[in-house]
Parts: structure tokens; C-alpha cells; sequence
């Protein structure tokens, strides 16, 4: 699969990473619906653990599209707030 | 995939699929595509200049407030020597001000700098690919009949046109940050115009308005601190008391 951490490009994992992104990202949102911060965090920080140790940069002149887009790792919390309830940074 | 991702996914899709449902020409649309990425490619440059700007602005005035806190520091050396304590105390504050406001501009400053590189890597990776797209264009428009094309445009297109979707984003996070650091950097400036950075052989004689206001926004505790190191310095204030000068620093 190929996931992007926005800001920083594209990068090849395991399909069986999924299942571990998936579930640190619902608990992350839930972590943001309570207005947990430190839990957002280390979740956070998680999810990008695996893609350091997991993903391989997909090359620059290869034109795919990602099946999972991160945010930028520097989010602050209230981004994040916005980004996990509402309609995502991109506005429509 | 639910979630964050999923939601940041279908915008950009949708972004894109808009962009592709606007002619209905496969040619047509490929060249629309280019056109649109040089275009942003254009804009990316702006915005690189823009953040250029900003960060040279803040360091101006940094420089400008670091030699206003050797002044100052000299000047209340030479007040307390002289036996005016009001005087340094005064000069003391205004120095904890604007080492205060240098420390938030070196803060923002680094800031600059690290939304700088990431946008200059975030162009270098988009140049590429639209470099790419180019070719890739010129290889469907020879090769393929409108039907195949069409896929083959979809590829394509969705794999810059995330790209491209993911730099708008960087962009406007640079451009929120540069506009907070704008309105910071005129805060300072309107300190500034204010005196309150001045150094105090442009003051009257003292007690004056802007005075009252330095007490109230520096740390009375820092600037007693400071007082009391330099009358331990000075041994006590005795001794032959330089004549309080225009400023320059005698160390």
C-alpha cells in the first residue's frame, strides 16, 4: 500500500500494515474526541513510527495515488481536532 | 480506510475528478492538466518568496533589538554608577522587554526556516512529477484511442493531482504561520514606534507613560536580579561614575 505523509510525499509499506494504521487511527479519533492530547500524541507518533520503519520513499517520477493520507507531522492539536470530526484541512 | 485518512482521500479524489470532468476531450484534458500544474508550480514560488520575506523582516528586526540591549545594558551600568538606580531600572526594563520579544522572533524565525526547505522539497518533488506528467501526455495523446486514454489519463492525473493537493495544503499552512508571524512582527514595530525599546538618553525625565507601562509588562523579579548583579559588579556603586553617554558600548 502506499501512504503519504502529507508535506513529506510518498511511501511505500506492507499491505499488512493497514490493519495496524487503521486501528491506531480510530483510536486516535477518539483520543481527539475526548480532548485527549497526550493520547493523540503517542498515537500519533505511532502511526508515524510505522511508516519510518515500515515504508520505502515510492520514486519521484512514478505517478501513483495513495490509499491512506496522513496529515503533516507537526499537527497541532486543534488541526487535529478539526481534521478527525470534520470535513479535513482541504477545504472543499 | 475510516477516519482521517479516508476523509483526506475522497476531498482530494473528488478535487480531482472535477478537474478531469471538465473536458471532454482526452487531449484537451491532458493539456488542461499541465497547464494547470505549471500554473501552481507558479504559485509555489510565490509563496516560497513570501515566507523569504517574512523571515527577513523578522530578522532585521531582531538585529535591531540586539543592539538596543547592548545599549541599554551599558546605560544601566553607567546610571547605577552614577547613583541613579531609577534611571537603570528603567534602561533594565526595557532591555527584559526586548530581549523577551528577541526571544519569540528567534522562535519564529526558525519556524521560517524549516516551512522554507519544506516547501522548496515539497516544488522540487512536484516539478518532477509534473516533468513526468508531461511526458506521459505526449506517450497517451500518440498512443491511445479516447476510451483507453481515459484511464490511462485517470492514473496519471490522480497521481499530480494528489501532489499537487498535498502542496496547496502546505502552502496554506506556510501562509497561516507567515500571516501570524506578519502580525507579530507589527506588533513589535508598534512597540518600537512607541519607545519602548528607546534608549532612556531620549527620555525625559522619566516616569513617563510608557515607563509605567514597561513595569507593568516586564518581570519586576528579573530586572531586581539583574539590578542587584550589577551593584555587586560595580561593588556597591562607589568609585569614579562615568558620565552617562549617548549609547555606545564600552565594555
Amino acid at each position: 500500500m502506499i501512504v503519504r505523509i502529507s508535506g513529506e510525499g510518498q511511501f511505500k509499506l506492507p499491505d499488512q500494515d493497514a490493519d495496524r494504521l487503521n486501528e491506531l487511527d480510530n483510536r486516535a479519533v477518539s483520543a481527539v474526541e475526548q480532548g485527549d492530547e497526550t493520547g493523540f500524541r503517542e498515537l500519533w507518533s505511532q502511526m508515524l513510527e510505522i511508516v519510518a520503519s515500515d515504508g520505502n520513499a515510492v520514486d519521484g517520477d512514478e505517478l501513483v495515488e495513495s490509499d491512506v493520507i496522513l496529515p503533516p507531522r507537526d499537527i497541532t492539536f486543534e488541526e487535529a481536532c478539526g481534521e478527525f470530526t470534520g470535513d479535513g484541512l482541504i477545504p472543499d | 480506510m475510516p477516519g482521517l485518512a479516508g476523509r483526506m482521500s475522497t476531498v482530494v479524489k473528488a478535487k480531482i475528478s472535477r478537474m478531469l470532468d471538465r473536458a471532454e476531450d482526452p487531449g484537451e484534458t491532458l493539456d488542461y492538466g499541465y497547464q494547470k500544474q505549471t500554473e501552481l508550480l507558479q504559485n509555489v514560488k510565490k509563496g516560497i518568496a513570501d515566507v523569504v520575506t517574512s523571515k527577513k523582516r523578522l530578522q532585521m528586526q531582531t538585529q535591531k533589538l540586539e543592539q538596543q540591549v547592548v545599549k541599554l545594558d551599558t546605560q544601566a551600568r553607567q546610571a547605577l554608577a552614577q547613583g541613579r538606580e531609577d534611571l537603570a531600572r528603567t534602561a533594565l526594563e526595557r532591555k527584559t522587554l526586548a530581549q523577551t520579544e528577541m526571544q519569540s522572533l528567534d522562535t519564529q524565525i526558525k519556524e521560517l526556516e524549516a516551512q522554507q526547505e519544506q516547501l522548496t522539497a515539497n516544488e522540487q518533488r512536484l516539478r518532477q512529477k509534473i516533468e513526468q506528467f508531461r511526458t506521459k501526455k505526449e506517450v497517451i495523446k500518440a498512443q491511445y484511442s479516447a476510451a483507453e486514454a481515459q484511464v490511462r489519463i485517470s492514473e496519471a492525473a490522480n497521481g499530480v493531482g494528489e501532489e499537487m493537493a498535498d502542496l496547496g495544503l502546505a502552502m496554506q499552512r506556510a501562509e497561516d504561520k507567515t500571516e501570524t508571524m506578519r502580525a507579530r512582527a507589527s506588533a513589535v514595530e508598534e512597540l518600537e514606534k512607541a519607545g519602548a525599546f528607546d534608549d532612556i538618553t531620549a527620555l525625559g525625565s522619566g516616569g513617563d507613560d510608557i515607563d509605567r507601562q514597561l513595569s507593568e509588562l516586564t518581570s519586576g523579579a528579573q530586572v531586581d536580579d539583574e539590578l542587584a548583579q550589577m551593584k555587586a559588579e560595580l561593588g556597591s556603586g562607589g568609585g569614579d561614575a562615568p558620565a552617562l553617554e549617548q549609547g555606545e558600548d564600552k565594555a
